[in-house]
Formats: structure tokens, C-alpha cells, sequence
């Protein structure tokens, strides 16, 4: 069974819901992504996923195009990702891996040679922001060669067809867009997003992840109460920008990872909670 | 010449239903566009076909445009180039002062027929902001126009006549602060307020149906132009040389004789300060395929797949992408792409404007120093088309500054 499926399996066991926290790789410098990654497993996280940096990020909002900005300083390329999570490998083979980024850096590698390294780091599932499955009739039987979850988006703009379409090709999750923008929006509706659940279970048995636009615990934990998966980003990638400029790398990095940590503390006892309540 | 093309199908049949040119095209969009697009797509077939909407389109090209452009024999010109007769088609003449209004025109009919009450645009140079600016002044439409914070410097004259036309000018920060990043942002608006917001990309590039419905909008000026030179001439020219940035003034003249296998076709890039110096706009002479901004086509980017920064003089070539029509064009050597220097490009700047009394563009300046150096290679029996695709009146404080002039 794939680290994905298995992570949910337990979970449901266990009646819990999966916190997923999304920090781009290389942010703000290559030296903090491991220790971090080790640390929001410690705080309750169980799946991660890591974005790839891009110079053209046209889906995400200005929280996370100024992360990519950052870690592209450094020149962090989706090679050095997979390092990375080589590395992480190293003392962690349970926590799912997931990767988010768009398309091109994975079109200069070709789909088949990205897919093998992927799943030889030590990837578990990828997200492309930018690729439908409509334009991806290499790209997924790439993926699943190398037993990789392709994962894709739905968003509130997407009819129940394509939803049949998206999650005949989806596997390991699907990731809901709660909101009509960019990441980083604040304005998430949770009865419209619990609405919008219900068609998609009419649709799949895959478990559902909500992201875009869950800011703090509260909002982690309504949202938990719809979904299996709550996904966590640019609320946690301000923290990164915030201490970034105002410390030395290593001084930033250390800060870094405790905010992080207890924001996902946080999520973590919340919606453990609120599942435990219901 | 060989063309690698489905048997039975003309190469003005492209793109396919799903929106690609040969491996070109597409739609690479995140998820929530990919509605919008398609009701985007259902009104651009359907009103295509829809005769009122092409009267109203026709009559708003004639009366508001100033269509037809002329087809000049630029007599003086060709004489002292010593080969071919060279004509251009005086899109400069157009209300704007640029091709870019035949386009912004078509979309905003859609726009309004689709009951969208704001619109949003991206520019470089500043002439498509202007053009979808005057257009949305003219229907009173909310108006929003994003550029790159480094080319609202570099064109403040532009960016004062699009406040003057009520649209308000967005500062882009993020990235190379020049026009990809302006698509970028202009794409998350999109994304953000799809319910009441059309956007109008100005040039063919962008996911699935923009490449074609751009093209099909300047496609007017192919057309105009092969009855023109049926006129003048009594028959097609030989060679076709636009500039390429985007490509939307190169394809809208190249499309109507793609068909036309006698009649060659040139593209002609920025190459800056020379393609060996990485400092340039090339994609196609320099680039490699990719996909960006909705769409695969040729892509000047690293090794691992980031957007390069890109150099022109000409701020409305500084683009790291084309439309992949071109790059369909390119691959099946139907069409040539070339490029020429900044210095070049200057030179082109004033050479037309002493002999012939027309300043043009900078970008068009780009074809215009290409031409300098085709046209004597041909005999003076045949025939050249250039699309003079702007004038050069936005430019002049680049080309004084240049030049060491302080005004």
C-alpha cells in the first residue's frame, strides 16, 4: 500500500484528520527544509508537502511567489528538492511526501526521468498546478510507472462532469481549491465549502483535502469536520517571511521552525478536538 | 518545402479542437480557469459564426479603427535598398497607433456579449494596455490594467494615457517586474474574480482558445493586405516580415496566406545585444520548448526550467515566450525566424524614418531592419509585405536617450 493510502487508512482508524502543511523547499535558505520537514512531523503533521520553487508561480498569491523568490536565490531547482527528501528519507519512511510546484521545471527533466527520481527520493504524490488531466495523457501513466499518486485540483468553478473526469485519473488524494484565487485568500466559506464536499463524495471515495485559505485552528477544525485532510500554507509560509530579513540564517531558521511548530501545535490539538467531539 | 500536416487538412485548419498547434498549445491553466475558459471558448466559436457580431465587429473596425489600413509602396525605400518592392501595411495608422486595437475591439464585443462588467489586461510597451484601456473607456467598463514595475518606468507616457483613459495602471513587483510577470498577475486577478471579469490578453499566446481567437481578431490585417496587393500588384507577394514578440501582428499577417506555400514568411526576433550574449528576447532563434502562462511553446528558460530575464530595447518584444503558432510554424518550416540586434533595430528606426517619413515602432523596427538586409538579396520584380505593426511616437524618449539627447 502507498505511504498516501495507508496514512488515511490509519488515520480513519483512528478517527483523525489529516494536517498537511505546505512550506515551499529552499525557503527561505536550502539549510532549514530538513530540519523543518523533521520538526512539523513532530508537531502533529501527517503529510507534507514541499513546493517546488518556480520563477513564474501564477497560481499562488504574494505570500508564496515571494517564498519562491527566495528559495530561487539560492538557486533551489527540483533536483536539489529531491535531495532533500532523500535526506529526509533517511529517518522518516512513513510520513507521505508530497510535491507542489508547476509543470515546466518537470518538463526540462521529462516526465519518465522526473517520475524515477521522484519515486526514488522518496516521493509519494505530485501536484501540478498547471497541468489538467486533459493535457496529461503522458504525464500520469509517467507517474504511475514509478508508483507516484498524480493528485489534482478541484475547485469551486469545476462541474460534477469534470469532477467524474479529474478523479478518474486522480489517485492518493484530492485537493478542493476552497476558494475562486489565488493561495493566501482569506475569504474561505465553510458551509460552501461543506456543500461543495458533499457533490464531490457523490463522485469519489478518494479522501478529500481542503486547502487554500485556512489561516488558524478555528478554521482548520470546521474544516476537519468535512474533510479528511486539512492543508495549511500561506499561513505558515508568513512566518518564514517574517523572521527571513529580520535574523541571520541560522538564528531565522531556528524561529522559524518553532513558530511553525506551534501553529501546527495548535492545528493539530484543535482538530483533534473538534474530530473527537463530532 | 516539406509540411508535416495531417493528410486532407490545410494548415489554416490549426488549431485542433483541443486547442493545439502539432505539440504546441493547450490549455496548462490551474483548475478553477478551466470553466471559464470553456465558456470562453463556446462564445468565440459561436459568435465567430454569428453574423450580427461579425457586422458589429466589421463596423467597428471601419468607423472606430480607421480600417483598412493602407498597403504603402514604399518607393523610395525599396529604390535605395536596390532589390525587392517593399510594401508596407500601415497598421501605425490605426486609432492607438498600433495593431493591438484590432484585437482589444474583437475581445471586448465578446466581453460585453458574454455580460462581463470588468475587464483586465496585461502590457509591456504599454499599447495593449492602451488599446483594451480605450476600448473598456468607450463601453465605460471597469478597467484594470497590470504592468511590470520596471516597464512602467520605462513608459510613463503610456501608463499617463491609460489613467487618462479611466482604466486604473497596477505596479507588478513580483519576479522580473517587466510583462511576464504582469500576465501573471493579471491571470490571478482572473482567477480571483472570474464571475464579472474578462480577460484580454493582448497578444496569440496564453492557454486555449487565445492563441487562435487573438490571431483570428488580427487575422483582418492578412486579409486586407492580399486584396490590397491583388489590387496593387495583381498578385501575391513573395515574403511576409513581421516582428515577433508574442507574435499577434506576425500572425494576424501571416495567417491568410499560410496556405499559400509560394509565399514565405519571416519572423523576426530580438536579439538584443546579440544572441551570444544570452541578452535577448529569441525564443525561437535561441529558446527551447516549454510551458508557460497556459501554453507549450518555445521558452527561453535555464536548465532547470525557470523563465530567464529577457533584454530589448523594445520593450513590447521583452517577452520570454511566443504564441505557439509559431512554434507549430517553426518545427514544420513553414515559416523563418530570425532575429536582429538592438543596434540594429535603431538603425531601422531612423532609416525609415528619413526616407520614407514614417516613425515607426521600435518593435516594428525590428522587421524594418530585417527587411534592410532581405530585400537585396531579392529581385526587384518581386514582392515584399512588412507589417509596420506601431508608431513610433511612444518611443522617442528612448531613442533621444540613446542617441545622447536630453530634452
Amino acid at each position: 500500500m502507498s505511504r498516501i493510502k495507508s496514512c488515511f487508512a490509519q488515520l480513519k482508524e483512528n478517527n483523525k484528520k489529516a494536517l498537511v502543511p505546505y512550506v515551499a523547499a529552499g525557503d527561505p535558505n536550502p539549510e532549514i527544509t530538513l530540519d523543518l520537514m523533521h520538526a512539523m512531523v513532530k508537531s502533529g503533521a501527517d503529510i507534507i508537502e514541499l513546493g517546488v520553487p518556480f520563477s513564474d508561480p501564477m497560481a499562488d498569491g504574494p505570500v508564496i511567489q515571494k517564498a519562491s523568490e527566495r528559495a530561487l536565490i539560492y538557486g533551489t531547482s527540483l533536483i536539489d528538492v529531491l535531495d532533500i527528501i532523500k535526506s529526509f528519507r533517511e529517518t522518516n519512511n512513513e510520513t507521505p511526501v508530497v510535491l507542489m510546484g508547476y509543470l515546466n521545471p518537470i518538463e526540462v527533466l521529462g516526465y519518465e526521468n522526473f517520475a524515477e527520481a521522484a519515486h526514488q527520493a522518496g516521493v509519494d504524490g505530485v501536484l501540478t498546478v498547471d497541468i489538467p488531466p486533459e493535457e496529461a495523457q503522458s504525464y500520469i501513466p509517467a507517474l504511475r510507472k514509478f508508483d507516484l499518486d498524480p493528485i489534482f485540483l478541484l475547485s469551486p468553478t469545476t462541474t460534477k462532469e469534470r469532477m467524474k473526469l479529474i478523479c478518474q485519473y486522480a489517485s492518493g488524494f484530492i485537493y478542493y481549491v476552497a476558494v475562486k484565487g489565488v493561495t493566501g485568500t482569506s475569504a474561505l466559506d465553510t458551509d460552501e465549502v461543506a456543500q461543495r464536499l458533499e457533490i464531490i463524495k457523490e463522485v469519489t471515495d478518494l479522501p478529500v483535502g481542503v486547502g487554500f485559505g485556512i489561516k488558524n485552528a478555528e478554521t482548520a477544525a470546521a474544516i476537519g469536520r468535512v474533510a479528511e485532510a486539512v492543508v495549511v500554507g500561506s499561513a505558515l509560509v508568513s512566518l518564514v517571511e517574517h523572521n527571513a530579513h529580520a535574523y541571520s540564517n541560522a538564528e531565522g531558521n531556528e524561529k522559524i521552525i518553532k513558530e511553525i511548530s506551534q501553529v501546527l501545535l495548535s492545528m493539530r490539538s484543535a482538530l483533534d478536538a473538534y474530530t473527537h467531539d463530532t | 518545402m516539406t509540411i508535416d500536416n495531417q493528410a486532407g487538412k490545410k494548415l489554416s485548419d490549426m488549431p485542433d479542437e483541443s486547442g493545439h498547434f502539432g505539440q504546441y498549445g493547450g490549455i496548462f491553466v490551474p483548475e478553477t480557469l478551466m470553466e471559464p475558459l470553456n465558456e470562453l471558448k463556446q462564445a468565440y466559436i459561436h459568435y465567430f459564426q454569428d453574423a450580427e457580431f461579425l457586422a458589429e465587429l466589421d463596423s467597428d473596425l471601419a468607423n472606430y479603427v480607421g480600417r483598412p489600413s493602407p498597403l504603402y509602396f514604399a518607393e523610395r525605400w525599396s529604390r535605395e535598398l536596390g532589390g525587392a518592392k517593399i510594401y508596407l501595411k500601415r497598421e501605425d495608422l490605426n486609432h492607438t497607433g498600433a495593431h493591438k486595437v484590432n484585437n482589444t475591439v474583437g475581445q471586448m464585443l465578446l466581453a460585453k456579449r458574454m455580460g462581463k462588467t470588468r475587464i483586465i489586461a496585461e502590457t509591456g510597451a504599454g499599447q495593449h494596455g492602451v488599446a483594451t484601456a480605450t476600448v473598456a473607456a468607450r463601453l465605460g467598463l471597469e478597467c484594470v490594467v497590470y504592468m511590470g514595475a520596471e516597464d512602467i518606468q520605462r513608459q510613463s507616457l503610456n501608463v499617463y494615457r491609460m489613467k487618462l483613459l479611466g482604466a486604473r495602471v497596477v505596479s507588478v513587483e513580483s519576479g522580473s517586474r517587466t510583462l511576464k510577470d504582469a500576465l501573471n498577475e493579471a491571470m490571478r486577478d482572473w482567477v480571483t474574480n472570474i464571475d464579472n471579469t474578462f480577460y484580454i490578453i493582448g497578444t496569440a499566446a496564453g492557454p486555449h482558445p487565445y492563441p487562435a481567437m487573438v490571431r483570428d481578431f488580427q487575422a483582418v490585417i492578412g486579409r486586407e493586405a492580399k486584396q490590397q496587393i491583388m489590387a496593387h500588384e495583381g498578385r501575391l507577394p513573395d515574403a511576409l516580415v513581421a516582428c515577433i514578440g508574442g507574435g499577434s501582428n506576425a500572425i494576424g499577417l501571416f495567417y491568410p496566406f499560410v496556405d499559400d506555400m509560394d509565399v514565405s514568411m519571416y519572423g523576426v526576433e530580438a536579439a538584443g545585444h546579440g544572441l551570444e550574449t544570452g541578452e535577448h528576447a529569441a525564443p525561437l532563434c535561441a529558446g527551447k520548448p516549454g510551458v508557460l502562462h497556459g501554453n507549450r511553446t518555445y521558452l527561453m528558460e535555464d536548465r532547470h526550467g525557470q523563465i530567464i530575464p529577457t533584454h530589448s530595447v523594445s520593450a513590447g518584444l521583452d517577452y520570454p515566450g511566443v504564441g505557439p503558432e509559431h512554434s507549430w510554424l517553426k518545427d514544420i518550416g513553414r515559416a523563418n525566424y530570425v532575429s536582429v540586434t538592438d543596434d540594429e533595430a535603431l538603425k531601422g528606426f531612423h532609416d525609415l524614418t528619413l526616407t520614407e517619413g514614417i516613425m515607426p515602432a521600435l518593435e516594428s523596427s525590428h522587421a524594418i531592419a530585417y527587411v534592410t538586409k532581405l530585400a537585396p538579396t531579392m529581385d526587384k520584380e518581386q514582392i515584399i509585405i512588412m507589417n509596420l505593426s506601431g508608431r513610433g511616437d511612444k518611443d522617442i524618449h528612448t531613442v533621444a536617450t540613446i542617441d545622447g539627447i536630453e530634452f
